[in-house]
């Protein structure tokens, strides 16, 4: 029947927010005057008012089933009248009104395999990629990395006893959907060969200018092939940036024995003390070692903890490291110091030392 | 589904299901009992842990109708033995602002992809939508419609203006400067067709953080960074402040010495800040939230330009307005008019895949800021140019 049929909607854009706010956020909505962080992963907000709202903060590995979606609904519906959020590091928050459901609550979270933590000075959930889970780029997974290491790194969630707050972020490609170039530790997925030009494909799938154009050192040029239109790739040129790969399906750049990972340091969002800078190469290659990637997880480990035993109290990674000079840096960590770790993209003469501000 | 499921041996993935941080194998297997999707992803995947490589074949333009965003199309490169993740589109679900849902509008999005899709999601994906993970072509368009009739809408993926995302601000917290999900709410409202139908050189970010802590990292990671921040004095509750001295914080070693315009002094009894050399790091008040706030004159700066490595490096964006009001309709309104003025010279003369910073860096801020009626401004740069390479192209106008 015609009246049945349903109209067809389109930007409408999302629902508005106010819909999914408790009734103590929104009496209270811009009226915080302070908080607390009575124990790790608990966050108390007071009102001018007076009224409290208690946030007990959970990991997330944030591919979530249908099943856990809906338990978590359940919860919220136990404990915190049927709202909570997530934030911007994929961990779930249950916003509570009566104090006294925090504790079973969070008995409850454990028991399905959801810790606690995650505030102030504590390692937050990582910001992470897809990986092998969907990516056709990934140098390496994401979620199994992640795992990993959260699951090394589990006591500095659940505690709060680093010297400042420290954020972990993998991306599986240069392409950083996880945008972790600004992160305490980064780890991050390389590819380091150049890529395979599938001549046979390359002139029906992809347009040869646009291909040309992509390459940020312009190793790539016209070609021909077998009397076909193809490029060639100047192989020296190339650092392995996939860009070609992502505008042409036929240069294929992953391979299982040379990708990997590299890890980064000593980058921040935030302004506080110090302004935001980006991370820096600390380790150019690990191998691609599943499933639980050993030599990533230790390398991680030994930078958090000689970081935690060094650093003065509300010191970033970074700052620490601007402190005592990149030299101490490797020397403490034990990480070598390799030709790779000297810049010669753009700009490469910026970061060389121009002055005898070093230390012996 | 009532067909039998092939039962995948995972024997490396199962690894994965030890240890104390919660476990994704553990999801993907939940969703695994009943459908095949999620079952064959698990088969592909163990896969790929044993042969280090991705299945995955680069994307193809799937969507839905009339959109050109929101949908990332996926296919393995191995059908055959894994027919069921032949087709495994994402679908991005525009979140709404901060991230806060009921029970019931969770149960919704749940319902709706185990009735369409693999009964995997994200919550949530790195630029902020609800990711939908994995669904055949023809589920695309009935999913839209269920999603639309439940209220929510696509987000945005490829040369779009992408979702835009934001902190909780004023819901929940008291450092907020000026209301990031109202902001946000009304520039995603305002950015439909932009976000829909992607027509632009390259992406496009819009990130809206509250407070110079910047926990959406709008910083590193928008294109069109709006970082909360005050212009008047720092307030302080001195009798909280002596209380925090008294609880074992040493003001003068974690407060004094590290603020870096240097500019606050400790007696033991006051706390003296001018506010004048304040550069509303956050600092102090991080340390002190019961002692200290932002000021009450408070709004936020606009910065530019940032994006990850590809194509020409990483950028941090820069500072395009030190200083704006954002308290009524009208301050949202020249929201958009500044960013539609700067979409207006990039999207005729940016290269493809080229970002705004990237554009920017290329024709030179200064040449910008004239294309979109900026004033050049000592606080976009951190120091005027070191070279004498200067252009003077008046006597351009005056031959």
């Amino acid at each position: 029947m015609a009246d049945t049929v349903k109209k067809r909607i389109t930007d409408i854009g999302p629902p508005h927010y106010e819909k999914f706010l408790p009734p103590i956020i929104k009496e209270n909505y811009g009226r915080w005057k302070y908080h607390e962080i009575p124990r790790p992963g608990v966050i108390v907000h007071t009102s001018d008012t007076g009224a409290k709202l208690y946030t007990v903060r959970a990991a997330s590995p944030r591919l979530l089933s249908t099943a856990k979606i809906r338990k978590f609904a359940e919860l919220a519906e136990k404990y915190s009248d049927g709202y909570l959020r997530f934030t911007s590091r994929h961990n779930v928050e249950f916003l509570l009104t009566d104090p006294s459901k925090i504790d079973p609550l969070i008995q409850e979270l454990e028991a399905i395999g959801h810790p606690v933590g995650g505030t102030g000075n504590a390692i937050s959930s990582m910001v992470h990629t897809q990986g092998w889970i969907h990516c056709h780029s990934s140098a390496t997974d994401a979620s199994g990395v992640v795992k990993a290491v959260m699951d090394e790194l589990i006591d500095y969630f659940k505690t709060m006893k680093l010297p400042a707050k420290i954020r972990l972020a993998l991306a599986c490609c240069l392409n950083m959907c996880g945008a972790v170039h600004c992160s305490d530790i980064a780890i991050l997925g390389i590819h380091t060969r150049p890529p395979k030009v599938n001549h046979e494909l390359l002139p029906k799938v992809c347009e040869i200018p646009n291909v040309v154009a992509s390459c940020p050192t312009a190793a790539i040029r016209p070609s021909t092939f077998q009397g076909k239109p193809s490029v060639e790739v100047e192989e020296e040129k190339c650092m392995y940036c996939a860009n070609c790969y992502t505008v042409c399906p036929a240069m294929p750049l992953n391979n299982p024995e040379t990708d990997g990972i590299s890890i980064w340091v000593g980058g921040k969002v935030s302004n506080a003390r110090t302004e935001p800078m980006f991370s820096k190469l600390a380790v150019p290659y690990l191998p691609n070692n599943p499933p639980r990637w050993p030599e990533v997880v230790q390398t991680v480990k030994k930078i958090v903890e000689i970081w935690a035993a060094n650093a003065h109290k509300h010191e970033r990674v970074g700052e620490w490291i601007e402190r005592i000079g990149w030299p101490k840096f490797f020397k403490l960590t034990g990480i070598e110091f390799t030709k790779q770790h000297i810049d010669d993209f753009k700009h490469a003469g910026l970061t060389y030392k121009t002055s005898v501000h070093l230390t012996y | 589904m009532s067909e039998q499921m092939k039962k995948y041996e995972t024997p490396l993935l199962d690894e994965l299901e030890k240890g104390q941080w919660p476990s994704f194998v553990k999801e993907i297997k939940a969703a695994a009992e009943w459908n095949p999707m999620a079952n064959d992803l698990l088969g592909l995947l163990e896969r790929s842990y044993r042969e280090k490589i991705g299945h995955w074949k680069h994307g193809g333009i799937v969507g839905v109708m009339g959109y050109g965003g929101g949908v990332i199309g996926r296919y393995t490169d191995l059908p055959e033995e894994f027919p069921h993740v032949s087709h495994f589109h994402t679908m991005r679900i525009n979140q709404p602002a901060g991230w806060f849902y009921t029970a019931e509008a969770l149960r919704t999005l749940a319902d709706i992809w185990d009735r369409h899709g693999s009964g995997l999601t994200n919550f949530h994906g790195s630029t902020g939508d609800i990711i939908f993970l994995g669904t055949r072509t023809e589920e695309l368009e009935p999913t839209f419609e269920e999603l639309t009739q439940a209220g929510f809408d696509l987000g945005g993926s490829g040369s779009d203006i992408r979702t835009p995302s934001c902190c909780c601000g004023m819901a929940r917290c008291e450092w907020a400067c000026y209301d990031t999900m109202k902001l946000t709410y009304f520039l995603t409202q305002h950015y439909q067709d932009e976000i829909h139908r992607p027509a632009f050189p390259y992406k496009f970010k819009i990130k809206c953080s509250g407070c110079p802590n910047d926990c959406v990292a709008s910083v590193a990671r928008a294109d069109f960074s709006i970082i909360g921040t005050w212009r008047d004095e720092i307030q302080i509750d001195q009798e909280m402040v002596r209380e925090y001295a008294k609880n074992g914080v040493d003001i003068n070693k974690e407060i004094v010495a590290l603020c870096p315009g240097k500019c606050i002094e400790w007696d033991g009894n006051t706390l003296k800040i001018d506010n004048s050399s304040c550069r509303h790091c956050m600092h102090c008040i991080n340390v002190m939230p019961k002692a200290l706030a932002p000021g009450k004159d408070r709004g936020a700066a606009i910065l530019l330009g940032s994006k990850a490595p590809i194509v020409e490096g990483a950028i941090l964006s820069s500072v395009i307005v030190p200083f704006v009001k954002l308290d009524d309709e009208d301050s949202y309104n020249d929201i958009v008019e500044l960013i539609d003025a700067i979409l207006e010279p990039w999207i005729e003369e940016g290269k493809n895949r080229e970002r705004i910073g990237e554009f920017v860096q290329r024709v030179g801020l200064g040449n910008f800021l004239e294309a979109i009626g900026l004033d050049p401004q000592p606080e976009m740069i951190k120091h005027p140019r070191t070279n004498p390479y200067v252009f003077y192209e008046n006597y351009l106008e005056e031959e």
